[in-house]
């Protein structure tokens, strides 16, 4: 044992063992992030809800910030949030899930690349390209369509549906491709078309992937901010048609942080945690969905 | 192959094809499914080539001198300060989240054990960390380094938020690409009388480096598209910060400057043109990353079949 004490042996040890440390705390460092933001949005917004009150926050439907007393409601945000959402998945659900199955089943090869391209360039678009673009396009062509501004909860809708259709395909088509050749030529041998076959015992059978897809849609629709913005009008106001504008969570807190003070601040710091806490709660059910998974028999 | 062979293989898929539809008619269900994914593909493909089309069309006729004019001013609307902003806060957010990254998932998938509880806080962490949206990372940034640190609305501010927002990005790439090289790599190294440290260091981390750079550049793509991010954390002000004050300075990123461009809506051709820069940026980075991402594929599946 005496030749392992050697000093250089025990330099190289102790090296090893510093070396260990640092990336470990480098490890930790994410883990340090996600509780100081956790401390410092709670610890702001926790008392101002306080102070505004639960039910008045939480189910208020008034947020007139300057008016005297103030009222901070955030319901109409948090429905206007909800409705832009479900409209998103609405649209853009069915569309991703179809062009998933298409670019896994039904497309030769080359097309296969190119729509995978077309794709990944989508992903890619800052929110403030795809904004831009539905305040020049779907906005007015909403306006015209029905004769109103077109600024609308429509609108938010539609470019949250674009939005999210690169997450939702990108995810759709890997679950479809992991579910085992053996499903699909089972169907096939008994009589199945290949659309029968996709349809009803492949897409079935990825059923777990494709709704964490979609989980996943719902948890960047709920926190775009800036394409929302550009289109939805920003009305603090309970959505009441969907051709009119609205105002989600999201929205709330970028129109009015610029020019907030006291407790209008510590108002939009709290509209900022019920917009974590719905995060936190989609995210923990995709990671429930994706650690539960499928296991294939025989693949 | 001759041609007769190709010829009977034409033939043969001809055949198919005609045998495909004969099915598909007598299934009209078959069918409907078949157009659905066919609609559902193209409109997918439409809406991106509509959006592209439309910018680059309205954009390139205003893309002029003014546009790339040195100073900012309200008559000439120039992008520069704004772009050399951007690459500022890039670089220096870069400095800091890739050796927090890479040190991190070189902990996570070369010292750990897979199923320690430590490693599963870390990777939920991690997960939670790339699920929150920007906007609440604008507002932690608002509250911690703007106001409880003290440093105003500011390029460093706007630079620490924008490291925090990259970091599981760059994790999740570095970990991907240690992952990918072969484990016997490691046991020859080790065999050779390397330690883990060495191991590391001159076999694994050279072999991942397409990797790491796919997710360096995939953040970078992502720092120069964020918006919600450094609005209220590094400031609206479209100057190049100087001097003394260079990290206190406010500063206007390239993605807030076309924010503000178009919902002042007076200025059109410009915010088409502001938009089309900033879109072949993010693009140019996206395909450079993919680029690197599939080298990285490629050469680990070569060694896979070396072995």
């Amino acid at each position: 044992m005496n030749a392992i004490r050697k000093p250089q042996v025990r330099r190289v040890r102790i090296k090893e063992l510093l070396m260990k440390i640092i990336f470990l705390s480098a490890a930790l460092f994410s883990t340090a992030a996600v509780l100081i933001i956790c401390l410092f949005l709670f610890a702001r917004g926790i008392p101002a809800i306080n102070e505004i009150g639960w039910l008045n926050f939480l189910t208020g439907t008034r947020w007139k910030p300057s008016d005297v007393p103030p009222s901070f409601g955030i319901l109409p945000m948090i429905v206007g949030s909800v409705y832009a959402t479900g409209l998103a998945i609405a649209m853009g659900g069915p569309v991703g899930i179809l062009a998933a199955i298409f670019i896994s089943k039904f497309s030769p090869p080359k097309i296969r690349r190119f729509i995978n391209a077309a794709v990944g360039l989508m992903a890619g678009i800052p929110s403030v390209v795809y904004g831009y673009f539905g305040m020049v396009v779907i906005v007015p062509a909403i306006g015209n369509a029905f004769g109103v501004s077109g600024a609308s909860l429509l609108a938010a809708g539609i470019m949250l549906a674009i939005m999210i259709l690169p997450t939702i395909i990108q995810l759709s088509v890997s679950a479809i491709d992991a579910v085992p050749a053996t499903y699909y030529e089972g169907a096939l041998a008994v009589g199945a078309t290949h659309e029968q076959s996709v349809f009803r015992v492949v897409v079935p059978a990825a059923r777990s992937g494709v709704l964490s897809a979609i989980i996943l849609g719902v948890g960047r629709a709920i926190g775009e901010t800036m394409a929302v913005t550009m289109v939805i009008g920003n009305q603090a106001v309970m959505p009441d048609s969907l051709i009119h504008g609205a105002r989600t969570m999201t929205t709330n807190i970028i129109t009015e942080m610029g020019y907030a003070v006291d407790l209008h601040y510590d108002a939009l710091i709290a509209t900022g945690v019920v917009l974590f806490v719905f995060i936190l709660i989609i995210n923990f059910s995709f990671s429930i969905l994706k650690n539960r998974g499928i296991k294939y028999d025989g693949s | 192959m001759t041609a007769a062979d190709q010829h009977a293989l034409r033939r043969e898929r001809a055949l198919r094809k005609r045998l495909e539809w004969r099915i598909l008619l007598k299934h009209p269900a078959s069918l409907l499914m078949r157009l659905a994914a066919y609609t559902a593909a193209f409109l997918t493909v439409g809406v991106l080539l509509y959006l592209l089309v439309h910018n680059i069309v309205r954009g390139i006729p205003h893309l002029n001198g003014n546009l790339f004019a040195w100073k900012y001013s309200s008559e000439n609307l120039s992008l520069v300060p704004a772009l050399i902003n951007t690459l500022i806060m890039t670089a220096l957010a870069l400095l800091l989240a890739v050796p927090i990254g890479v040190g991190a998932a070189i902990y996570l998938v070369e010292y750990s054990q897979q199923t320690s509880k430590i490693i599963r806080v870390i990777r939920l962490t991690t997960e939670t960390l790339a699920g929150i949206p920007s906007i609440v990372y604008g507002l932690f940034g608002s509250l911690f380094f703007v106001r409880f640190l003290g440093w105003g609305m500011s390029l460093i501010a706007g630079t620490c938020t924008m490291a925090i927002v990259i970091l599981p990005l760059v994790i999740r790439s570095t970990e991907e690409a240690l992952l990918a090289v072969p484990d016997a790599w490691r046991e020859a190294s080790y065999a050779l009388g390397a330690g883990k440290l060495r191991t590391v260091f001159t076999v694994v981390l050279p072999a991942a480096i397409p990797g790491i750079l796919a997710g360096i550049i995939l953040a970078t793509g992502r720092i120069v598209g964020e918006s919600a991010a450094v609005m209220y954390t590094a400031g609206s002000v479209a100057e190049i910060p100087s001097g003394r004050n260079f990290f206190r300075d406010p500063v206007r990123t390239l993605a807030v400057h076309m924010y503000i461009l178009s919902s002042e809506g007076l200025h059109p051709g410009s915010s088409y043109a502001t938009g089309l820069v900033l879109m072949v940026m993010v693009l140019i980075l996206n395909t450079l990353s993919r680029y690197f991402a599939k080298r990285l594929r490629t050469k680990a599946g070569q060694k896979d079949a070396n072995e």
